[in-house]
Order: C-alpha cells, then sequence, then structure tokens
C-alpha cells in the first residue's frame, strides 16, 4: 500500500479500491473532488410522463424488496432521527440478508446502540461497508478490523456533498417517515414516531437512483407539510411501526447537575460576553449536550441582563431553546432535529422555528449555509492537541467510538468556535500532543475552554485580550496541559496495525485523517 | 472456616477503584482489569508492584478493578487492603513531604464546601468551584466500615500538591470520644490540614483533647507548634450551652461552627407540617437561641461564627435568604454540600455594590468633618458616630479582600 502526508502531517493512504485519495490541503483550500465530472456516477433521476396517478403503495415488505432487486454490493442509505428508537435499519439488513443478498454498503447520517444488531451481519459479510457515522459497538468492531472494506466517516455537510456531487452513489434510500401520504410526501411532525424535522433524509430523496418511504401514519393526500417532497418518492410502504417513540425524544430535556460541567458552561457564557460576542441580533449553535444545554442556560441569563437578543440559534432543538423563542430572546430556532417534544411541538407549529437540511445547514458547496452566519458554535471534542487540532471519533485507546456529526461543519463555518470539554475525563487527559485522529484542524478552532482554564488559538490575539481584561482564567495550551498531565499522568500510545480501517474525509472530500485497525495485544 | 480471607477497598466506580487482596502461601499475584487498560494499564501495574514492594508483600493475590482512578486513589486503594491485612510499610514508598502555603487565622471563610471522604470522584475537582474553604469529611458521609479507607484516601488527596492549591483545607474528623476520631489524626496530620473540624463538640475538654493530639502529631512529624487550627462545631444542646468555654479552649481555635441538623434532633424539636409557612421558609427557629449563643461565644473569643448547611440544593432562593438570616445574626459564613450553592452564599455574604458605596460615602463625610474639626454628622438622615464608620471600614476592606 502507498502512503502520503497530508498537509496535517497525518499519513493518509494514496488510493483505496482503487481510487485515489485527495490529502487534506487547508480548512478552505478546495481539493476540486466535488467538481463537475463525466465520469460522476450520479444519476439523473427521470421518469416517464403519466397521466393522472401513478400507484407507489407497495403492499408489504417482500413486494417492496421484489421490486427494488437489491443486488450484492449495493448501497443503501438511512437516516437517523429516529435515533435509539429507529426499527428500520435493522428491519431492512435483516430482510436483505434473508434474501441471500451481500456486500452491502450502508450509508446512513448517524446509528445508535439499537442498531448493534447489526453486528451479526458485518460479521457475516451482509454488510461491507459504513460510509456514515459509527458509533459504539459498531465503531469497536470497525477498530478491530472487522468490518472487510475500508470506511469512511464524514460530516452532516461533507455527507451531503459526496451525495450530490456523486461520491456516494446510493441505489435505494430508505426513509422511515413519521407521517406520509400515499404519493411519498411527509414529515416528522405528527403520528405515533414524530421526531421532527426530517431534513437529514433531504439529500438522500434527492439524490438516491430508488427512494422508499416507510411509515406507520399513512395520511391523505397532501401530507402537510411535505419536509419529504413525493414528487423524489417511488414507492411507499406502510408499517405498523417505525420506531420506539419513547427512544425518539425524551419527554423532558434536563440540565446538567455536575458542578464541572457547570463550570464550564459558566466560563464560557462568561467569555461570549467578555469577549463582545453578544451583541444584539448576534446568533449561536449550542447542540443539545450537558455542558452546551447549561452554557445556552447562562448565556441566556446574560443576554436578559443586557437586554441583548440573539436572531437565531442553529443546529438540534431543545425546551431550554424553544422557552427563548417564545420569551422572545430568540428570533428563530432553524432545527436539524428536535430531541425532547417540546421541540418536535414548536418545529410543527411556529413558523420562526425553521425545518433545516443538510445543504441549508452545512452543504460545504452551498451559496453559504446557516452555518456561515453564526457569530459562535460552542462544540465538543474527545481530545483536542497542542495545535488545536480536534478529534471527535476516535477514545484516546484508539478506539472509534463516535460520528463526526454536524462538528467540522458548524467548527469551520461560525465566527468563533469554542470547543466546551472537561480537561479530563476519568483519568483520561483530554489535550495531547498530537490527537488520535484529526477531524477537524486547529486553523478553525479559536478557543478551548475547560474548568481549568481558557486556552485560545495564537491566531486569535484579538479574543485573547479582551478575555484577560474580563478576568477569565487564560492559558497557554501547553500549561493547561501539563497542569493536567500532572494530576492524570501521561497516558501510553495505542497500538496499531498498519490497515486503514475508515477514512475520515473533511468537508470537500479530501481525507483529513486515517482510522487504523487497533493491533491486538 | 470457610477460604482465605478478601479484604476490600474503594469502589469499581468512575474515578475509583475496587481493590482487593486475598491473603495465600502462594507467591504474590496481581490481576488488573481496566475500562483506561491501553492508556494506563501498564503504569496501574508499576503502581501497584511498587505498593507491594513498599509494604514487604511476597504472597496473596492482588486484584485490581479500574475505572480510570488517579494514580494516587489507586495507590490510597491498595495501601487500605494491605494495611488492613496487617502489612505494614517497610521501605518507606518516596514521598515528598507537604508543601501548603499557610492560611491566616481570620481569613475569609464565607463559604465551607463539604467533600465526602470516600469519594474520589467528588474530590478531584473540588478547589475549582471557589469555595474559601474545603472540608473533607471522615464523619457523616463515610460508613463505619469505610472510616480506615477515607482517612487514607484523604491523606493521599492532601498530600498530592496539584488539586488543591489554592484553597483552605480542613478534614471534619469523627468524634474523639471513641478511637476513629484519634485514628483521624494520627493519619490527618501528615498532610498538613489547615483546620481540624471537631464534631458534636460538647466541652472545652474536647477541644483540649484535639489540641493535645494535635501537639504531639506536630512534634513527632516536625511540624511548627501551633500551626494546624481548630474549628469546633456545636451541634447539641450540651455543646450549645457551653459554647463560650469552648470558644475559648484552645489558642488553635479560629471559627466556631453551628451543625442544625443534628442539633435539631438533639432537642428533639419537631418539624412543622410540610405544608405550613414555617416550614416552607426554613426558618429553623428552633435553633435561633443557640445561634445567637454561638455568634456570642465566637465573637467574645475573636473567632469567626459560621453558620450550618441549607440542605435543600435546589431552592436557592431560600438558600439566599438563609444567608442573609445568618449574617444578620452575625455569622460570617455558611457550610455548603454542593457547589452550586457557593456562589449564592458569596454574593450574599460579600458586601453589595450599593453597600460598599455607601460606607465609601459614610467614611468621606465623617473624616470631612473630622478636617472641620466638627463631632457627629448626618448622613442620609442618620447620624454617623465611631461604630457605624467602623461598620463602614469593615464593609470597604471585605470588598477589597473579595476582589
Amino acid at each position: 500500500m502507498e502512503w502520503m502526508d497530508n498537509a496535517l502531517g497525518r499519513k493518509i493512504p494514496a488510493e483505496i479500491e482503487g481510487k485515489t485519495c485527495v490529502p487534506f490541503q487547508g480548512a478552505f483550500i478546495d481539493s476540486g473532488k466535488g467538481a463537475p465530472d463525466a465520469a460522476s456516477p450520479a444519476r439523473t433521476r427521470r421518469a416517464i410522463p403519466l397521466r393522472q396517478k401513478p400507484d407507489k403503495r407497495v403492499a408489504g415488505w417482500d413486494a417492496l424488496f421484489d421490486r427494488l432487486d437489491i443486488r450484492d454490493g449495493a448501497k443503501i442509505s438511512f437516516h437517523h432521527h429516529l435515533r435509539n428508537g429507529d426499527r428500520i435499519v435493522n428491519e431492512v439488513v435483516a430482510r436483505l440478508a434473508v434474501r441471500g443478498v451481500r456486500d452491502l454498503t450502508i450509508v446512513p447520517t448517524a446509528l445508535f446502540p439499537v442498531h448493534d444488531a447489526l453486528l451479526p451481519y458485518i460479521r457475516e459479510g451482509v454488510i461491507t461497508k459504513i460510509d456514515g457515522s459509527m458509533n459504539g459497538a459498531i465503531g469497536a468492531a470497525c477498530s478491530r478490523g472487522e468490518i472487510r472494506r475500508t470506511c469512511v466517516l464524514r460530516s452532516h455537510g461533507g455527507r451531503q456533498r459526496a451525495i450530490q456531487e456523486g461520491d456516494i452513489p446510493i441505489d435505494v434510500a430508505f426513509i422511515a417517515a413519521p407521517t406520509a401520504d400515499p404519493y411519498g410526501n411527509a414529515n416528522g411532525f405528527f403520528g405515533p414516531s414524530a421526531c421532527g424535522p426530517l431534513g437529514y433524509a433531504k439529500p438522500d430523496s434527492e439524490h438516491a437512483g430508488t427512494v422508499v418511504l416507510i411509515t406507520d401514519n399513512l395520511v391523505p393526500y397532501p401530507c402537510a407539510p411535505w419536509s419529504i417532497q413525493g414528487a423524489n418518492v417511488d414507492y411507499v410502504l406502510e408499517v405498523e411501526s417505525i420506531g420506539d417513540s419513547s427512544k425518539i425524544v425524551s419527554g423532558t430535556t434536563r440540565i446538567t447537575r455536575s458542578p464541572t460541567q457547570l463550570r464550564i458552561a459558566q466560563l464560557a457564557a462568561r467569555f461570549i460576553e467578555a469577549t463582545g460576542l453578544m451583541t444584539d441580533g448576534f446568533s449561536f449553535q449550542a447542540g443539545a449536550g450537558g455542558i452546551s444545554l447549561a452554557a445556552t442556560v447562562f448565556l441566556a441569563e446574560r443576554m436578559r441582563k443586557a437586554g441583548v437578543k440573539a436572531s437565531f440559534a442553529h443546529g438540534g432543538a431543545t425546551k431550554v431553546l424553544v422557552d427563548l423563542l417564545e420569551e422572545g430572546l430568540l428570533g428563530s430556532i432553524v432545527d436539524l432535529q428536535s430531541f425532547d417534544l417540546d421541540a418536535v411541538q414548536s418545529c410543527a407549529r411556529n413558523a420562526r422555528h425553521i425545518e433545516s437540511d443538510p445543504y441549508a445547514s452545512y452543504g460545504p458547496h452551498s451559496r453559504g449555509c446557516v452555518a456561515n452566519m453564526l457569530d459562535v458554535a460552542l462544540m465538543g471534542a474527545t481530545e483536542i492537541d497542542i495545535d488545536f487540532n480536534v478529534n471527535v471519533v476516535t477514545h484516546s485507546d484508539g478506539t472509534l467510538l463516535h460520528g463526526i456529526g454536524g462538528h467540522s461543519d458548524a467548527c469551520s463555518s461560525a465566527g468563533c468556535t469554542i470547543i466546551t470539554v472537561p480537561s479530563f475525563r476519568k483519568r483520561i487527559p483530554i489535550i495531547r500532543e498530537k490527537v488520535t485522529t484529526v477531524t477537524c484542524p486547529g486553523e478553525v478552532i479559536d478557543v478551548l475552554i475547560t474548568e481549568r482554564g481558557v486556552a485560545i488559538n495564537p491566531k486569535r490575539e484579538d479574543l485573547l485580550w479582551k478575555a484577560k481584561k474580563a478576568g477569565l482564567p487564560c492559558k497557554e495550551i501547553l500549561q493547561l496541559m501539563g497542569e493536567v498531565q500532572a494530576i492524570t499522568g501521561v497516558p501510553a500510545a495505542p497500538r496499531f496495525t498498519d490497515r486503514p480501517v475508515a477514512l475520515i474525509e473533511w468537508r470537500d472530500g479530501s481525507v483529513i485523517d486515517t482510522v487504523w485497525q487497533l493491533a491486538t495485544e | 472456616m470457610s477460604g482465605p480471607q478478601v479484604l476490600e477497598a474503594g469502589f469499581a466506580s468512575k474515578s475509583d477503584c475496587l481493590v482487593r487482596y486475598a491473603a495465600s502461601e502462594d507467591a504474590v499475584s496481581m490481576a488488573v482489569q481496566s475500562s483506561v487498560q491501553t492508556l494506563f494499564g501498564e503504569a496501574i501495574r508499576r503502581s501497584a508492584l511498587e505498593m507491594l514492594d513498599s509494604y514487604g508483600v511476597a504472597t496473596g493475590r492482588l486484584d485490581i478493578e479500574d475505572d480510570g482512578a488517579l494514580d494516587l486513589v489507586i495507590r490510597a486503594r491498595i495501601e487500605a487492603v494491605l494495611r488492613k491485612a496487617g502489612f505494614a510499610l517497610q521501605t518507606g514508598e518516596r514521598r515528598a513531604a507537604v508543601r501548603r502555603p499557610p492560611t491566616s487565622r481570620d481569613r475569609t471563610r464565607h463559604t465551607r464546601l463539604y467533600v465526602p471522604g470516600d469519594q474520589p470522584h467528588f474530590a478531584l475537582n473540588a478547589e475549582l468551584f471557589g469555595a474559601d474553604m474545603l472540608v473533607f469529611d471522615l464523619e457523616d458521609s463515610v460508613a463505619g466500615e469505610r472510616k480506615f479507607e477515607a482517612r487514607i484516601l484523604v491523606r493521599r488527596l492532601l498530600e498530592n500538591e496539584f488539586l488543591f492549591e489554592k484553597s483552605e483545607v480542613a478534614v471534619r474528623i469523627n468524634v474523639l470520644r471513641d478511637e476513629c476520631g484519634k485514628e483521624d489524626i494520627d493519619e490527618i496530620v501528615a498532610a498538613r490540614p489547615h483546620v481540624i473540624l471537631l464534631p458534636k463538640c460538647e466541652s472545652c475538654s474536647d477541644v483540649k483533647i484535639l489540641n493535645r493530639l494535635l501537639s504531639l502529631q506536630e512534634k513527632e512529624r516536625g511540624i511548627e507548634g501551633g500551626s494546624i487550627y481548630i474549628a469546633p462545631i456545636i451541634e447539641t444542646a450540651k455543646g450549645a450551652l457551653a459554647a463560650t468555654a469552648i470558644a475559648r479552649a484552645s489558642d488553635r481555635n479560629v471559627a466556631l461552627c453551628f451543625g442544625y441538623e443534628d442539633f435539631s434532633r438533639d432537642i428533639r424539636a419537631r418539624p412543622a407540617p410540610e405544608t405550613s409557612a414555617v416550614q416552607k421558609k426554613n426558618t429553623q427557629t428552633d435553633a435561633l437561641l443557640a445561634r445567637e449563643m454561638i455568634v456570642l461565644a465566637a465573637r467574645s473569643a475573636g473567632i469567626q461564627p459560621l453558620d450550618s448547611v441549607f440542605s435543600d440544593i435546589e431552592d436557592t432562593g431560600g438558600l439566599t435568604e438563609s444567608c442573609y438570616q445568618a449574617r444578620a445574626l452575625g455569622f460570617e459564613g455558611k457550610a455548603v454540600i454542593h457547589p452550586a450553592q457557593i456562589e449564592h452564599v458569596r454574593r450574599a455574604f460579600s458586601p453589595s455594590r450599593e453597600e460598599v458605596e455607601r460606607a465609601k460615602a459614610i467614611v468621606a463625610a465623617y473624616e470631612e468633618s473630622l478636617k472641620e474639626g466638627g463631632g457627629a454628622v448626618a448622613f442620609d438622615g442618620q447620624m454617623i458616630d465611631v461604630p457605624l464608620v467602623d461598620k463602614a471600614k469593615r464593609v470597604i476592606e471585605e470588598s477589597g479582600r473579595g476582589a
């Protein structure tokens, strides 16, 4: 196998499965990978004009698969709006396995613990590649080399671009829809499996060879609103249940009680105000993690006191954001996925709670996406290094355990990107000399906030000066790393083989890093 | 008799480890299981070997089940099982002498955060939340059978030089009437805590016994005599009545604390029904006299009176109210049981900007009148006299300290 170094000095394969890898050159240097290419396998989707009503409904799973004729080596895609309550991914793969199909590539927007049920199919060779996020047990299996081909991890924006530009020619997109009509118009707002927005499935619905809509809440035409357009849908299948509603959205969203997380959140809110980012009409993305939610609450307190209103918040939505929208502290919510019932209902009813999709929110080759309009992004990390490179996919022991989500897209598009993390988890220090895997280059990371201090990228002297003046506990990242390692000790490095089990694609399709198979003990 | 006795210390939970030692005739063996195996498996093994060597352990089996405990925690747990098994330190595990910046008698003690003594997870970041004093608790938050390993853990936590660099550190020991409290002192003085909190203190002789134990330990360990302070906690009727004598019992005394829950139980106060306004406002009327006595005793002895905890973590409004009430009675601070309470308590006890401004204006008006040769002047319709000026000066001084 031939190797090369990319601009960050990370070792990547020269080619995978006969396709040349384009090395990452910089966050804002387009590799040109997505340029229109005559040989691109992106198919043109065309149907013959009909008079009157095409019949898209199929009687059951078997009838569906008879018509689809999925062959060995096919690429099939899924979305993750039903999260850990999803029943469709496992069902489809199990049925294809029974029909003897092998060598599938699955292209999910994310996987959850419920999808650990796919492991036997991975071991049997029914699934031989995953183009998308790998979490928990599946990530660990990938790290051990159990997935036969080299997988690819992309951000939400990167995935959308890859689909649009033909990097991933999806044969069949399976779209679980909480509400749909017989024509395939669908939304996620109503029905027993309501999940809120359905945008992650939109690129698949527009570019896959064949689009299947699966619903447990069939309504008369026309389904309103239509987040997924029936014009893109080939088949509609009605089933008993697409998901377990108790695991799709939570009833309530709780704010963390962890003193350490609260301290980090408090520092983040102070930082945003002190550095002048919190001005009237500003915008932010914070996510629904423990620290992010608390930071949102603390930021809102400061906004109230200072009489400042934000124009919008972007990303996943929760009751916390919905309350701010209704209070008038937020002009809008631009929502990609709703995490609790309040957010689902708000997105369904409130015109200022906008349902978004990966192209509009994160599209790398869009003419400006929502993330570009962000003043502040508060994001997490599993590791960050002294050059501010961030890792969100592997743990320090080398195991692949998370997907990228919108991390790379928001980090590289927002005006100020802040990583909020505890300085160590259990005994594992978060600041490293070099991260195990780079998913986001340090050039787009402005600030690191931990409970033990704030480290500002030397590129952002403007922020440093303001933060110091406000009395924030600023430290150089090297000093912070030293302090933490004095407490935890320096961890040993994991051992890898030279087999790449997954590539990390930057938003433009270039390869920013490689995930290696773990060496066995 | 069943099989060999297995001794245990620690918990198999986050940031901790469960260590077991089983005595046997066989050459010593060891098994390490860890959630951070790849990163720290070797380091854990090395530490364990060093500990076995230090305690001259040649036989038996050591099992470590780790979930990301820091090295000092792992060593504390191993030390606990080995000492339980009857081993004593042989070669002397190399430990640097504890260098702790000294505290001062009258430093600000608005907030003292209680940290359970046998749960490392809570202790590691305790300093970061801005409490004036950290109290590592060996008493009520530690179950009887865990006391032995808890005092070893607290000693090792305080011996490390990275975690608690800025705070005043205190240890609440067990009552001295049984052996447990004395064993706490034997173990903990080596780690040079700034202050020992003496619970359920009922007479001046309780303080004197502690004073003597501390003097012996200081001498033995080459620590400057009298450098470890005492803060007696009054939490019984007997203690309240002896407050004056307790406060004056030792030069080591820097504060007199109140413990409400135990006091209320001791005097057999029966709480009002939960629906009543008295209960809702949490006015602690049963303790009013005792609290006033503690303030008087402390002030007359020139030490700080410090109030009890407010136990409802969610009720921040109630917490602030109870701080204002304590402040009005003369207390200088309150205990906190969750870091989230610290900010509220500090804010309540620190003078507000308006108070500082007003104090400055009073001092200025007074000095102006002195210059002009006049005596008392009026400010805001109030006569300014010397006590009022002194009070204003204290407010200004206090605000300077908080900054």
